[in-house]
């Protein structure tokens, strides 16, 4: 006889349900599923209107996020047995502190416009014409912010941030971790103009540095790491203000060994 | 739009007919050990903070002369004082510790291109505070 495992889902249709309702599924546990291969196997077996998303399941497109047993994790990166070995039920909801739209579906415009805000893009104060060819970087600038630019959006790192859930202006950590690889990057220019965007309570001083971003991060990005060095730029950022009146002027902002 | 009963009309967000947004409790720090921990660690400060008028206080009584030392001296006797900084320097401990082992997290300290490893930034904090404590306790102690 196979192994099972009880999953219980909070279900929520906004046509019928003012709040979720649980829902309990008996699964198979094979010693490769991992919990999206429960979820499919209820879409395919069970009940085909429970409602999640996934792509890739190889932790790459970064959609199948959720809670875990109370744990922010990618639904296709954790195994089910971990789970079935307690005997007990393992419990999969929407990740946390987003608003639900259906069953494990979360509302992700909000998420979506706070990473627009920080502008990840290069900033450049000078177009170069395409004639002039690429801009080459070296592999120590590109190890400067290879890190932070690893990540998936897959908002693991907001489900797991009290103060995302207490201040939703919070701009978050994913999004203020890719300010900081922009910033980071010896092609980018735009430092000073995104320091003036998150140097608020709303961006990086409403970090009070709990640090389970970093823990929960699939792709070891690091966002906590990110917010707080910006907090160090951003400090003394504001000391050279004081000291150098006029220097602000000049690019002097994080702008160390940028090519020419 | 949370929270509201249904109605004929539903209530129209930007893009979605209604969703569902759950209440975050004032308890939310209770229900996980890493949050515990961290609601732990910002409550530190007040101990910190404790210690800080503590010595203040000392100071003061220096000032003033050896009565009112003496006077200070045996307040700090009192079971209760004795109790709270029992506490405090619990609390004050755990506020060093984290702190240091947070550290690396805000200093990206790069060497020849080469991220220094995190040992690198929180043990030279470690080796000050035993230095310095060792230093204190030789003045104190003499």
């Amino acid at each position: 006889m196979k192994d099972t495992i009880i999953v219980e889902i909070p279900r929520y249709s906004p046509e019928r349900d003012a709040e979720p309702h649980f829902q309990r599924f008996e699964v198979p546990v094979y010693k490769e599923w991992v919990v999206l291969d429960a979820l499919n196997y209820i879409k395919d077996k069970l009940d085909g209107s429970l409602t999640y998303r996934w792509s890739c399941r190889m932790g790459i497109c970064g959609s199948c996020g959720m809670m875990v047993n109370g744990e922010p994790k990618l639904s296709c990166a954790t195994f089910l047995s971990t789970y079935a070995r307690n005997g007990a039920a393992v419990r999969v909801e929407p990740l946390r502190y987003f608003p639900v739209i259906r069953d494990l579906v979360t509302e992700l415009s909000d998420f979506l416009a706070k990473l627009k805000r920080v502008k990840p893009w290069l900033l450049r104060e000078d177009e170069p014409s395409l004639a002039q060819g690429e801009f080459l970087q070296t592999p120590e600038q590109l190890e400067e912010y290879k890190q932070f630019s690893m990540c998936i959006n897959c908002t693991l790192c907001y489900a797991a941030c009290p103060v995302v859930g207490l201040d939703p202006v919070f701009v978050g950590p994913a999004a203020i971790a890719l300010a900081q690889r922009y910033n980071k990057d010896s092609r980018d220019e735009g430092a000073e103009e995104r320091l003036a965007i998150l140097e608020h309570p709303e961006g990086i001083w409403g970090c009070t540095f709990v640090g389970e971003c970093t823990r929960v991060c699939p792709k070891h990005v690091d966002p906590a790491g990110a917010i707080q060095q910006y907090k160090l730029t951003a400090a003394l950022d504001w000391v050279k203000s004081f000291v150098m009146p006029l220097g602000r002027k000049n690019k002097d902002v994080d702008h160390a060994g940028k090519a020419a | 739009m949370p929270e509201k009963p249904l109605s004929k009309a539903p209530i129209y967000t930007e893009f979605h007919p209604r969703w569902y947004r759950p209440h975050v409790s004032v308890y939310w720090w209770l229900g996980q050990r890493q949050y515990l921990k961290f609601i732990l660690r910002e409550i530190s400060s007040v101990f910190v903070a404790w210690f800080v008028v503590l010595m203040l206080l000392q100071l003061r009584a220096l000032r003033s002369g050896p009565d009112a030392y003496s006077r200070f001296s045996h307040w700090l006797q009192n079971p209760l004082v004795i109790a709270i900084n029992i506490v405090s320097l619990f609390f004050v401990i755990f506020h060093a510790i984290t702190w240091f082992n947070l550290a690396p997290r805000a200093m990206a300290v790069r060497v020849r291109g080469k991220q220094l490893p995190e040992i690198m930034i929180s043990a030279p904090n470690y080796a000050m505070w035993v230095v310095v404590s060792a230093g204190v306790a030789w003045l104190v102690l003499r």
